[in-house]
């Protein structure tokens, strides 16, 4: 059964299972465990994080595209919604409205960008790509009346997403379930029957041929794969799966800006979850995105209490201020690729190897 | 039946293929020979379709396969091996034979059920494995494999194909000598068939004399000689441009 859910691909460490299972209770019970509103947010966020890394990884670990355009599909989708919600109606309507129009948007973009990769070598595949996201990005900012421009957008979400909304009157073990927690729960299931979906197509005869891709494009056209079919497949598939993590992102938010989903810094966070958790195994998407989200925060926090405890040192405060929070991340990162080439569960994969060589 | 008019390719003003016109039977092994750089390779791009050529034509049956994309010639059996070995290194054996079964089997566009329940395809897989006797190295990465089993697995790979037109590029070179009969008894069993088109690209003379139905040279591109083996190797075309200089073996 587990076998089935998991598409056959186990954990093959029992680190990395620990590991998953941890977040996957963690992320389930987060309302009951982690019960402020701030925490909320954050295991909101992590589980559209994951979502979204996993459909990066889809493109970058196992099919060996490099492109820099994944978070304009993230931002189509959260846009999408946001539109929608603010012009048209805040209501389920509205959601499937705007989300239908953002998935066919980007379904359509994908397909555009994956026809280039026809001929051109990665290298300006990934240039393409930088260029249309940063074209695309420019564009939301100048269609103001329509976007909000960098101000972006506010907007009511349908009822039972709101704060003030009770499923009912009364508590489930001492939680309220409001808007908020509707909104999350809707965020974790979908996100995970996403990250399921994913979880078959790598390990299915298509995802094989993807890895074929990476491994050997010539090699996988003499045998008769029409690899521009499928790297672009894949890209549509990786678009579509970021528009819907945008699209909950939206919901969540209640507000949408070019910050929250179009800004190159967050493509660069998507890489490094997928680099640091392990390109092409899909699990590491949720390590990945888990530990930098968490990082993200208790980094901050704990350098801002450095920083005062250091307070009286020359340059140390300065160095340990909270703002410098990316500049550790970045060492953290350096560290983690040197130490971990293959990702964090690569390292446990191949350390439960030879565990059972031994 | 296999066919090129005049198939011509030049890179800059370097003429590699120079209108080649050539036919190829059923049940016949046709031995392509020539001197290093004589475009043996070459043609082979231009048949099977990794490169495109300038002038001339290739036909499979009555079709005009010129500009087809190479994925579409293999579908239609024109298999090819390759000459400098050219794997998916980080994917298992079993794995690198199974993708080329799934191509064959038209599955590689199943994106929801899971490719280990696909068990005829990994049972078709071994079974090519078995032929090229490199099973117990199946779930070993390709890139692990010595020299010699890289060769077998890339003709693993072609077998897997079912192709009705086997293209061999120098099947042999660099293997070991008790490793050699393995792929010449394949090539055997292949032409033993009866109904199967062989190529081979193959420097050993011996190799070439004993398997080959014809000989084709090769020489700067041009087509010089092509015959029966024993009158060709005679003709004093292949004498001087290819025996006299001595590259007889690799
Ligand atoms: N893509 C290419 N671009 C430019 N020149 C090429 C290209 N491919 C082949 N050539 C040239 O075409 C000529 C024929 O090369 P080819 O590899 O076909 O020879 P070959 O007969 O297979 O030789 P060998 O016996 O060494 O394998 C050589 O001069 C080679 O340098
Ligand atoms: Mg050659």
């Amino acid at each position: 059964m587990l076998h089935a859910i998991l598409s056959g691909d186990v954990p093959r460490s029992k680190v990395l299972a620990a590991a998953l299972a941890l977040i996957f209770f963690a992320l389930l019970l987060a309302p009951f465990v982690f019960p402020t509103v701030n925490a909320l947010n954050v295991a909101g966020k992590i589980c559209i994080f994951i979502l979204l890394a996993a459909s990066y990884d889809l493109l970058l670990g196992y099919t060996g595209i490099v492109s820099f355009a994944h978070t304009m599909f993230f931002g189509i989708g959260a846009y999408g919604v946001a539109i929608v919600m603010g012009r048209v109606a805040p209501d389920w309507g509205g959601v499937l409205l705007g989300g239908g129009i953002a998935i066919a948007l980007s379904v359509a973009l994908a397909a555009l960008i994956g026809l280039f990769s026809l001929r051109v070598r990665a290298i300006f595949f990934a240039m393409i790509t930088l260029a249309v996201a940063s074209a695309f990005a420019i564009l939301a900012s100048q269609l103001s009346t329509l976007t909000g421009g960098e101000d972006g957008l506010n907007y009511r979400v349908p009822e039972m997403l709101r704060p003030a909304f009770r499923l009912f009157d009364g508590e489930i073990l001492g939680i309220v379930i409001n808007g908020r927690v509707m909104a999350y729960y809707l965020t974790f299931a979908v996100s995970l029957l996403l990250f399921l979906l994913l979880l078959r197509v790598v390990n299915s005869p298509f995802g094989r041929v993807l890895q074929a891709i990476r491994e050997n494009e010539f090699r996988a056209e003499a045998i008769g794969y029409r690899t521009v079919h499928y790297r672009t497949l894949a890209n549509c598939l990786a678009a579509a799966v970021a528009t819907v993590a945008g699209m909950l992102l939206a919901l969540v938010l209640r507000y949408t800006n070019p910050d929250t989903t179009l800004s190159f810094t967050i493509m660069m966070d998507i890489l490094l979850m997928v680099v640091i958790g392990g390109m092409g195994t899909l699990y590491g998407s949720v390590l990945g995105a888990t530990l930098f989200l968490l990082a993200q925060l208790y980094l901050k926090d704990v350098m801002g209490a450095a920083s005062a405890a250091t307070s009286g040192v020359p340059l140390l405060p300065s160095l340990l201020h909270p703002d410098r929070w990316l500049l550790w991340f970045g060492l953290l990162f350096i560290a983690s690729v040197y130490f971990f080439p293959t990702g964090i569960v690569g390292r446990l994969r191949s350390l439960a190897q030879r565990h059972r060589l031994l | 039946m296999l066919r090129t008019e005049g198939l011509t390719i030049s890179f800059g003003g370097h003429v590699a293929v120079d209108a080649v016109s050539c036919e190829f039977q059923p049940g016949s092994l046709t031995s392509i020979v020539g001197p290093n750089g004589a475009g043996k390779t070459t043609y082979f791009n231009l048949i099977s379709g990794q490169l495109r050529a300038t002038a001339g034509r290739v036909l499979l049956g009555d079709e005009d396969i010129t500009g087809l994309p190479a994925p579409y010639r293999t579908r239609r059996g024109l298999g090819r091996a390759f000459q400098l070995t050219n794997l998916f290194p980080n994917l298992s054996v079993l794995e690198n034979v199974r993708l080329a079964v799934q191509a064959r089997m038209g599955k590689g566009m199943n994106l929801l059920s899971m490719a280990i329940s696909h068990r005829e395809l990994s049972d078709a897989a071994w079974s090519y494995l078995e032929r090229v006797a490199l099973t117990q190295m199946a779930q070993s990465p390709a890139a692990s494999l010595p020299h010699g089993d890289q060769r077998k697995l890339e003709v693993a790979i072609l077998l897997a194909l079912e192709p009705q037109i086997f293209m061999f590029d120098e099947p042999t070179a660099g293997m070991s000598v008790d490793e050699v009969p393995v792929i010449l008894d394949l090539i055997r069993s292949i032409k033993a068939q009866g109904d199967k088109t062989v190529l081979l690209v193959e420097h050993k003379m011996d190799v070439v004399r004993s398997l080959s139905d014809r000989i084709v040279v090769l020489h700067n591109g041009k087509l010089v000689a092509d015959g029966e083996p024993a009158e060709v190797i005679a003709s004093p075309i292949v004498q001087q441009a290819y025996l006299g200089m001595g590259s007889g073996d690799e």
